[in-house]
């Protein structure tokens, strides 16, 4: 067989230049390289080139071509967004970016606590930073992304209760539950309990417990950014049904909002994407699950624990992993669930944004963002038509129901973007979900709120009506 | 007066990075910010009145998280230097983590996912202003079709485990549809198969079933065709496997598991190798999967994120997770929609469109290339590892177990046997040792079936130089484990810190997984730290 590859000379391959190539060979006794490939049968090889693009060799052939796709985009920079639904665009410092575009954290991967000394303890900080943020004693280097935590966070539930049904209180998102449902479906069962006025519905979740009960799983921030107010009762409902309280929630709050632990949650889980990462398309996700530090608990962790280890020499400390026996890598399908390549450098990224945030900046940003969604919900239920979805509490999202407008959702929708405003996403015939954060301003949202009004065909009234004001 | 050049050491005289940082929460200082966040509008002010006074009982945090308070620079300088204390694979001859395809991530890959034109795009935008990104991963797809055989792709899962998880949920799904849920309750793989295969498919609920090798190191025929039966859901295996060895027999493993009703499914961790070779679904695989970090050169992240591609045959496409990318029209009227996967997906697997960033690096990659380009780094790669092979024979006590004088594919796994029975010194210890020469160096999955193992994977990304320069520290602490085994046994010596004991790791009453818990479990550093009188205890203990 010829080799076509043989002149390629090509700079992602130091040894493709003939001279090398052929000392190489000659090094080990091989004629050419197709003998390596004696294993694979003829019948197996392919017998023409691949059917690819042709190469754009050159980088800046190359670079040009990607950057001409991607200028067909219109970002957030360019549309006034107000879309959430699980990807969040918040302010990315630059020190965040500047940390994780570092060579040597970007392109690390599974060195050992001495050569990679220092991704051992960013992500140990990133576990103790969260933990503070969390008040939770125990913090994973984190999984794929919320969805993957919150179904591991349950199936935790299901092994540590022996039970099956889940009791599902909160509006969570449809994807969300897809993935939950498909992950745990072999061991749990996941039932609805309907909310009431955007949270959870006590009573009728008090009334479907028993002890066949493995969790009740709570959102909140729900996927309408309702705020569970309700967890102490819910807490007490479980535990004295020998169930598990599971909070699936975004850290962002917690500057000023009470964090689940402290309301008797068991199990935290959730998405660490609104924590200093970019929306990158939904493409940086990462997933947390917290735990009190009981022994039980840790061991159901699928993921990796760094913890501090002791050295030979006195008073140095080192990082390691904790409970190693507990994962696929130590005991492959004896393990808890499995463990991989998963989010690390996001971890390291939320760990960066939460030490440059510190308690001030988390509580400042929580009090912002409750006073702007707080703000946007009284300017687009002005709106004639428009009506909040409910009356609870919300966190950076809500829902408005438009039927009162005469258009559904997706009209208002198209006729905002037309004017180069996402106002939220389509949740609904008559529902969108709206959200604001510290990158929607005042004057951002009284432009929404005006061209919603323009797009219903009316004109707001500027003035909020007073029995509207807080 | 002359300017003498002296050649420079044979081996490197590496020292890491030893800045002696904090943890973080020592650094802090009351009152220091590092960020300033935008203050309420007076406006918005007057309109909401006090929202946190107005805050639900119990809802308002109590007392603020006991986060650092640290000025800009003190926390970029903080980590900083704790990325001096990493050795990324950029600096490394990153040879030394086998089956994990540590190849060259090319820098221009990484300036061009920097975009806002990239990074500030929200998944849900109206698809008429997301035309590029859709169109890069729907091209992505289609080239990784190409190149494993398939008929369609999925790029949603963030990593191989995320990946092999999706592949067994669709086969999963397959056989319910097709009414054999209920009869199909065993997965059989290989153990030098990725645990994951094994791992994952426990959680979906099946009985696992573990092939070992013939005695040559060479995938069992015989061994699995005892194994399936008509309670066999599927094969999941590697190939080449772990150990570089390629199994021939593998069209008539694919034939064996179809013959029972069961499904094929390939992890191609190992693709690297045969990229433009050889392909997934010619030798008759349903469902397989590659890792974009590995064979398609985007960064490790330090352990993420990755981003996993599964793809799959014609029958098992309406099984794919969702959304689904789709191209309508030709040519210049082309435009790229999003849609619902039908009513047999799996559903979702992942937020939206998979770790998207890496998406487009991975396109670049194979674009920089072309399929002249991936058949020559395949092969460049499979030379490279023979070298190697021949090199790291050459050192006493080093061996390759199995298939001895045939040739390995894309890594292999050592041992070290000989030379621990001759010195006592194990494979662990000697992988310490070789990170104070600058070098990563890890063993194998467990458990180890192979003694006192190593696994070297050169990719196509290292010269010629840089593996004799590998090959030369591996035989230097060979050499020291014979005549200075105190040095290989007390390292690392040349490291941010020293050997860590890893009994307190494994003990609930001593492990601190959070620096909240460490000053819960260890009084006298908190109040050390705190500024309070030591007590009489120890301090050192932890």
């Amino acid at each position: 067989m010829t080799e076509p590859s043989a002149a390629f000379v090509h700079p992602y391959l130091p040894n493709s230049a003939p001279e090398v190539r052929r000392a190489m060979l000659d090094a080990v006794g091989a004629a050419s390289v197709d003998e390596f490939y004696a294993d694979v049968p003829e019948a197996l090889r392919l017998d023409r080139p691949l059917d690819l693009p042709a190469p754009l060799l050159a980088e800046q052939d190359l670079a040009r071509h990607v950057r001409g796709l991607l200028a067909k985009n219109r970002s957030t920079e360019e549309r006034l967004s107000f879309l959430g639904h699980g990807t969040y665009r918040h302010h990315v410092p630059a020190v965040v970016d500047e940390v994780i575009n570092r060579s040597e954290f970007l392109t690390a991967y599974a060195g050992e606590p001495y050569e990679d000394h220092g991704r051992f303890q960013a992500l140990f900080q990133y576990q103790s930073l969260m933990a503070e943020l969390l008040a939770m004693d125990v913090v994973n280097v984190p999984t794929y992304d919320g969805y993957q935590s919150t179904a591991t966070a349950l199936a935790m539930a299901g092994r540590l209760t022996g039970r099956r049904r889940v009791l599902v209180v909160s509006d969570v998102l449809p994807e969300k539950h897809s993935k939950v449902h498909d992950f745990v479906r072999v061991h749990l069962e996941l039932e609805l309990v309907p909310t009431a006025g955007g949270t959870a519905d006590v009573a009728a979740a008090a009334a479907r417990l028993g002890d066949d009960v493995a969790a009740i799983w709570v959102e909140t921030p729900s996927a309408t950014g309702a705020v569970e107010a309700a967890l102490p009762a819910l807490a007490t409902a479980a535990h004295a049904a020998g169930a598990l309280l599971v909070v699936g929630t975004d850290p962002i709050g917690y500057g000023v909002l009470t964090p689940p632990a402290e309301q008797g949650a068991d199990i935290v889980c959730g998405d660490i994407q609104s924590l200093g990462l970019h929306q990158w398309f939904g493409g940086a996700h990462g997933g947390f699950i917290a735990v009190a530090d009981d022994e039980a608990l840790v061991m159901e962790l699928p993921s990796r624990l760094f913890g501090l280890a002791s050295t030979d020499v006195p008073g140095e400390v080192g990082f390691g992993d904790v409970a190693y026996e507990r994962t696929s890598f130590a005991r492959r399908e004896e393990g808890k669930e499995w463990v991989g390549t998963a989010a690390a450098l996001w971890g390291i990224a939320a760990g960066v944004y939460l030490a440059l945030m510190g308690p001030v900046g988390m509580a400042e940003l929580g009090e912002l963002l409750l006073a702007r969604t707080r703000y946007a919900q009284q300017r687009l239920a002005a709106v004639p038509g428009v009506r909040l979805g409910d009356d609870a509490l919300h966190l950076r999202e809500f829902t408005v129901d438009v039927s009162g407008t005469g258009r559904t959702a997706a009209e208002l929708v198209a006729a905002l973007r037309a004017e180069g405003i996402e106002p939220g996403v389509v949740v609904g015939e008559e529902l969108l979900l709206v959200c604001v954060t510290e990158l929607t301003g005042q004057a951002d949202i009284d432009r929404l709120a005006t061209s919603l009004a323009a797009a219903c065909g009316t004109a707001t009234d500027r003035q909020i009506p007073q029995e509207q004001r807080a | 007066m002359s300017l003498p050049l002296a050649p420079k050491p044979a081996i490197r005289r590496f020292h890491q990075a030893r800045w002696d940082e904090p943890v973080i929460f020592e650094l802090s200082t009351p009152g220091e910010r590092g960020l300033l966040v935008p203050a309420v509008e007076p406006g918005v002010r007057d309109a909401v009145g006090d929202v946190l006074a107005e805050l639900p009982a119990g809802l308002r945090r109590a007392t603020p998280p006991a986060l650092p308070e640290m000025a800009q620079m003190r926390v970029l300088k903080h980590y900083l230097r704790l990325s001096q204390e990493n050795l990324g694979a950029d600096l490394n001859v990153d040879i030394g983590q086998g089956t994990c395809t540590m190849k060259y991530s090319p820098k221009i890959n990484d300036q061009l996912v920097a975009t806002p034109q990239l990074t500030a795009m929200h998944p849900l935008q109206d698809p008429a202003d997301a035309q590029g990104v859709l169109e890069i991963v729907w091209r992505l797809e289609r080239m990784l079709a190409e190149i494993s055989g398939m008929d369609e792709v999925s790029l949603q899962t963030q990593g191989g485990s995320a990946a092999i998880w999706a592949n067994i949920a669709m086969i999963r799904a397959y056989h319910e549809a097709n009414g054999e849920g209920e009869q199909r309750r065993e997965v059989i793989t290989t153990i030098f198969s990725h645990p994951s295969n094994a791992a994952a498919a426990k959680a979906a609920g099946y009985e696992v079933i573990t092939v070992h090798p013939d005695a040559d190191g060479y995938p069992d025929l015989a061994a699995l065709k005892a194994a399936l039966s008509p309670r066999t859901a599927a094969i999941m295996v590697t190939n080449p496997e772990d150990t570089g060895i390629y199994n021939p027999a593998i069209t008539e493993w694919v034939d064996a598991a179809h013959a029972v009703g069961a499904l094929a499914s390939y992890d191609q961790a190992n693709a690297n190798g045969i990229l433009g070779i050889t392909r997934a679904r010619d030798a008759g695989f349903d469902v397989c999967h590659f890792n974009l970090h590995k064979t398609f050169s985007t960064p490790h992240g330090c352990g993420g994120p990755g981003s996993g591609a599964n793809a799959v045959s014609a029958a098992l496409a309406p099984f794919l997770p969702g959304p689904r990318i789709v191209r309508v029209g030709e040519g210049d009227d082309a435009r790229f929609e999003v849609r619902d996967a039908g009513p047999q997906s799996i559903g979702t697997v992942a937020p939206f469109f998979g770790v998207v960033p890496n998406l487009v690096r991975a396109y670049a990659w194979i674009m920089a290339l072309g399929a002249d380009g991936l058949l020559a780094a395949a092969e460049t790669a499979v030379l490279n590892n023979n070298y190697l092979l021949a090199k790291v024979l050459e050192i006493p006590g080093a061996s390759a177990p199995y298939a001895r004088g045939r040739r390995r594919i894309e890594q292999v796994r050592y041992s070290w046997q000989e030379l621990y029975e001759e010195t006592g010194i194990s494979s662990e210890e000697i992988g310490v040792r070789m990170s104070d020469f600058g070098m990563h160096y890890w063993t194998s999955h467990h458990p180890y079936v192979v003694p006192q193992p190593f696994t070297l994977e050169p990719t196509e990304s290292y010269s010629k130089s840089e593996l004799d320069e590998y090959v030369a520290a591996l035989a230097e602490v060979a050499r020291e484990a014979r005549e200075t085994p105190e040095i290989v046994r007390t390292a690392p010596h040349r490291q941010s810190v020293h050997h860590t004991h890893h009994d307190d790791l494994d003990d609930p009453e001593r492990w601190a997984v959070t620096w909240r818990a460490y000053l819960r479990k260890y009084p006298e550093v908190a109040a050390r730290l705190a500024g309070e009188p030591e007590p009489a205890a120890d301090a050192s203990a932890a």
